[in-house]
């Protein structure tokens, strides 16, 4: 019993939406706002690859940045407005153009990556439709991927960025 | 036809929405959490441990050291190219009295979740007399380095000794000879998935152990001897992996301990390796040291080589045994025809993790040392290496051609292929024959710009066997079990395309079932560049058999000969017509109510290994002030016999060429002279990233389709890797020709490049 209730001190209640789902949830102030994701929420689509903010993998977009969930405690996103990989498709299933892409592209391979490349990339493609190579290199140079190369997953952004600016017009 | 064709993955769907099950995703009510504390010296004598405090620490479930396994615990044994002699020096799950490595398990700790688990590891106060360690394989066997096993008595556990001809002698008749030493560095696949596992236990004391990658079966097989279990007590699940490329997947000190754990406890034990224990724990690769010598003509012909490798094991020997020295040294000579030749390998014991395979193992190091070498005659002899290369290919009509060597068990034997067809293109597509003027003309505007090549052998398809069992169900879908893995490189895929091939079907109609030892009967996994030559080959006949099942049947029911009908757009048709005869939703009610079952299995044996081949060149600019590499182009001509998805096929190249891009110029798992791993983090240990990958070109050929599978392949798995970083040190050497650098070593770092050209001056 004693155990509980030192554990329930250390709890803190936050609220948070992520992908237009508003959930509360008693957090401890160090768990990671990725292992809050994936734990708590149970959203695993999000992955854990460092730990230490280099590769990427955990990347969501936060307020509308794309940020490393492994890196921001979950009482900082108290508040915030989260999305995830579970997140792209629309409400009744299409995959977003980056998911199209990256499958029509060979842009994955193992998959392990890819969320928080899709993520890194949708953000990229908001603000920039038109992206160049080199700006979708640069783009994404925050990401490792140890498997493909980079080539398909450039070739994917590349095929979804016209795929948007086709669907706009 | 779906064979060849570039088709979309079956795999993707569920990565792309977050819906992949990888081992860290699954959850279990009432899991725990287990870490693993690991020695923070190279080299110590344990003296004590104590545990008490930290196990009254909130919500510490288990603490186990040596001293809580079974006292006939027995190392974990090797899984290829065993030999009684290296049983000394392998690795128990926790070490006992002496740690070898900094990251040498320890003890382990469990808790309600990793955060208390690592609060309590804090706890735990181990004494350690600290000895002195030893990090280089060199000085390792020198007489007063300190002995890392003393049961064995000696630091060079093994020494592979392979001969053809008489080097020795032929060296002495031969008009130059040129001796060079050569270094490639420590590093690895680092996959972007750690590893991982999830053992449960239920009440009757059955194991299901999530996590499993690679080589399910035959872990499954040695986790029940090791656990001393009965094989049908326990079910290995693959589940999705991050990533392969060889260390993934082997049976680790933690595949002991996390389902030991679970069945003390009999709750669900979770535990997830963080990345800069996966430096520490996860198989090293690469490490060697070469002094070679060759023996030529004033033609460039080479007749002699000679060759002593000194091998870095690391602390212990692991699962694979000798397979990378050996392969080393059996594929070193590559694609050329040596008269003579004599290769020594010492495997030697360092105070480092121990190392394992990391795609190419071997020839990533050979490719380096030989390649390096064929231009370092054509400088001595001022010739054109590209010209020194052709003049020393194996020829078409030499085939099958044997070095004389061998590796994991058989006498290398090159079945089929034309070496100089692919340098042949390469040359063409890099402009080769007017790159001198371009080379001047660049000089001129204070450019630095020069182009390598590197021609490579691989191998592939290793046997001895895999299993492939094809199922129609009642709804014309099918089930094809496998004996391979998932690695990320779309075995799912390629298998679903030869049974659609062979059935007549969609390729999506297949569903790929592998990596669960509760419904695949047998398999050997997926390494070694195996999986579309043997697997694909035994799902290949397993749907043939099938097949033949169906057309016997339909012949019977249309009363034709059933060699007169064929499998097509999901029904039998006429073969010569192609005219439709019955689609299969007839002929499925009659063969269920004859009561045939349309199941087949096929196991599908090779003998030998076969040999995929090709070509890489570079073209590289370099900042002479800075030292800084630039990759202009790059291109790989390939010959993989038969390419079942050539998109995935591209793939592969692209993804391995990135990986040897690394370990060429990147990545160095380096230790200080105490044993430290430096680098043990993304911070200092430097993967490339989209900015560093440039730009690949591919040409896959299928020139020599491979004659002893029925599917031609030749394996696409290694090709990409073995052959980037002599590309890019040739192009490097080709740029400064002045300078007469000495490239011999690897990560090619610009500050090495840099100091080079600060001390050289120009020859010329
Ligand atoms: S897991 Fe967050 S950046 Fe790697
Ligand atoms: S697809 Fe495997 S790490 Fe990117």
């Amino acid at each position: 019993m004693t155990e509980k209730t030192a554990e329930s001190n250390r709890l803190k209640t936050i609220t948070l939406k992520v992908n237009h789902k508003e959930y509360t949830v008693d957090v401890e102030p160090r768990m990671l706002l990725s292992d809050v994701l994936r734990d708590i929420l149970r959203l695993t689509g999000t992955h854990v690859g460092c730990e230490h903010g280099v590769c990427g993998a955990c990347t969501i977009t936060m307020d509308g940045r794309p940020v490393r969930s492994c890196l921001v405690f979950g009482v900082q996103a108290d508040q915030a407005d989260i999305v995830t990989v579970e997140g792209l498709e629309s409400e009744d299933g299409e995959l977003h153009p980056l998911q199209k892409g990256f499958w029509e592209k060979h842009g994955l391979q193992c998959g392990f990556c890819t969320p928080g490349m899709l993520m890194t990339a949708c953000h990229l493609l908001e603000h920039n439709p038109d992206p160049s190579r080199e700006e979708i290199r640069e783009a994404i140079s925050g990401n490792l991927c140890r498997c493909t190369g980079y080539q398909g997953i450039v070739d994917a952004v590349e095929y979804a960025a016209k795929e948007m600016r086709e669907r706009a017009e | 036809m779906s064979i060849g064709a570039s088709l979309k993955r079956l795999e993707d769907y569920n990565l792309l929405t977050g819906r992949g099950q990888y081992v860290g995703d699954l959850q279990f009510s009432d899991q725990c959490e287990a870490v693993i504390i690991r020695s923070p010296h190279a080299h110590a004598i344990i003296r004590s441990i104590d545990v008490e405090e930290a196990r009254g620490f909130d919500g510490v479930l288990l603490i186990l050291t040596a001293s809580d396994l079974p006292d006939d615990l027995r190392p974990i044994p090797m899984r290829l190219s065993p030999d009684p002699i290296l049983e000394k020096a392998l690795q128990y799950p926790l070490a006992k009295d002496r740690v070898r490595y900094v990251g040498d398990p320890v003890a382990v700790i469990v808790a309600k979740n990793r955060y208390m688990a690592e609060d309590a590891a804090d706890l735990i106060k181990i004494e350690y007399e600290v000895l002195p360690p030893v990090t280089d394989a060199v000085q390792s066997l020198e007489p007063e380095a300190p002995i890392l096993h003393p049961d064995a008595g000696t630091n060079e556990m093994y020494l592979i000794h392979g001969k053809k001809g008489d080097a020795a002698e032929r060296l002495k008749t031969c008009e130059h000879v040129l001796e060079e030493e050569l270094y490639v560095q420590r590093h690895s696949g680092i996959p972007m998935e750690t590893r991982g596992l999830l053992a449960l236990c239920d009440e009757d004391e059955r194991l299901t152990v999530y996590g499993a990658a690679k080589v399910v079966h035959f872990n499954h097989q040695l986790m029940a001897r090791l656990l001393n279990k009965n094989i049908d007590e326990i079910r290995l699940v693959e589940t999705d992996c991050g990533g392969g490329f060889g260390p993934r997947g082997e049976f680790y000190p933690e595949d002991y301990l996390i389902p030991f754990a679970a069945m003390r406890l009999k709750r669900p034990v979770k535990w997830i390796e963080d990345r800069l224990e996966h430096f520490k724990a996860t198989n090293h690769s690469r490490e060697q040291k070469h002094r070679v010598t060759v023996g030529f003509d004033g033609d460039g012909r080479i007749y002699a080589l000679r060759d002593e490798v000194f091998f870095d094991q690391g602390g212990y020997i692991r699962t694979h045994g000798t397979t990378v020295p050996s392969l080393t040294q059996a594929m070193l000579p590559g694609p050329y025809d040596f008269s003579d030749i004599e290769i020594v390998t010492h495997l030697v014991l360092t105070n480092k993790t121990p190392v394992g395979t990391y795609r190419g193992p071997g020839r990533f190091e050979g490719t380096f040392v030989r390649e390096r070498v064929i231009d370092m005659v054509a400088a001595h002899l001022k010739l054109d290496p590209t010209v020194v290369r052709e003049r020393n290919y194996i020829r078409p009509e030499q085939m099958p051609y044997s070095n004389g060597l061998s590796a994991l068990g058989q006498v290398i034997e090159y079945d089929s292929g034309d070496y100089a067809e692919t340098l042949d293109r390469a040359r063409k597509f890099m402009g080769w024959d007017e790159f001198a003027g371009k080379q001047s003309r660049a000089r001129q505007e204070g450019r630095f710009i020069g182009l390598g090549f590197a021609s490579f052998v691989e191998k592939s398809g290793f046997g001895p066997w895999e299993f492939a069992e094809v199922e129609m169900r009642p709804d014309g879908r099918v089930i094809c079990k496998t004996g391979l893995t998932e690695v990320g490189q779309g075995i799912t895929t390629t298998l679903a395309q030869i049974c659609s091939d062979q059935l007549g079907i969609p390729y999506g109609d297949v569903s790929v079932v592998h990596g669960d030892t509760a419904l695949v009967e047998k398999g050997n996994g997926s390494f070694a560049t195996r999986g579309a030559v043997v697997g694909g080959s035994a799902a290949w006949h397993a749907a043939g058999l099938l097949k033949e099942k169906l057309l016997n049947i339909a012949a019977g029911q249309l009363e034709v000969p059933a060699d007169m009908l064929a499998l097509k757009n999901g029904g039998v048709v006429y073969a010569e017509t192609g005219q439709a005869a019955m689609p299969l939703e007839e002929l499925l009610p009659v063969c269920s109510d004859l009561g045939i079952s349309l199941c087949e299995k096929y196991t599908f044996h090779i003998e030998h290994m076969t040999y995929p081949y090709g070509c890489h060149a570079a073209e590289v600019e370099l900042d002479p002030d800075t030292g800084a590499l630039q990759i202009l182009n790059y291109y790989i001509a390939y010959d993989l016999g038969k390419a079942i998805n050539p998109m995935l096929v591209e793939g592969q190249l692209i993804g391995g060429m990135a990986q040897g891009l690394g370990g060429a110029i990147y990545e160095n798992l380096k230790y200080d002279e105490i044993g430290q791993l430096v680098s043990g983090s993304f911070m200092d240990y430097l993967i490339p990233t989209s900015m560093e990958v440039p730009e690949v070109t591919t040409e896959i050929l299928e020139n020599y389709p491979s004659p002893l599978n029925p599917l031609g392949v030749k394996g696409a798995g290694e090709g990409g890797t073995v052959a980037v970083a002599p590309a890019i040190a040739n192009a490097i050497v080709n740029a400064l020709q002045e300078y007469a650098i000495p490239i011999t070593s690897l990560p090619l770092r610009p500050e090495r490049i840099r100091e080079a050209l600060k001390q050289m001056k120009p020859e010329r």
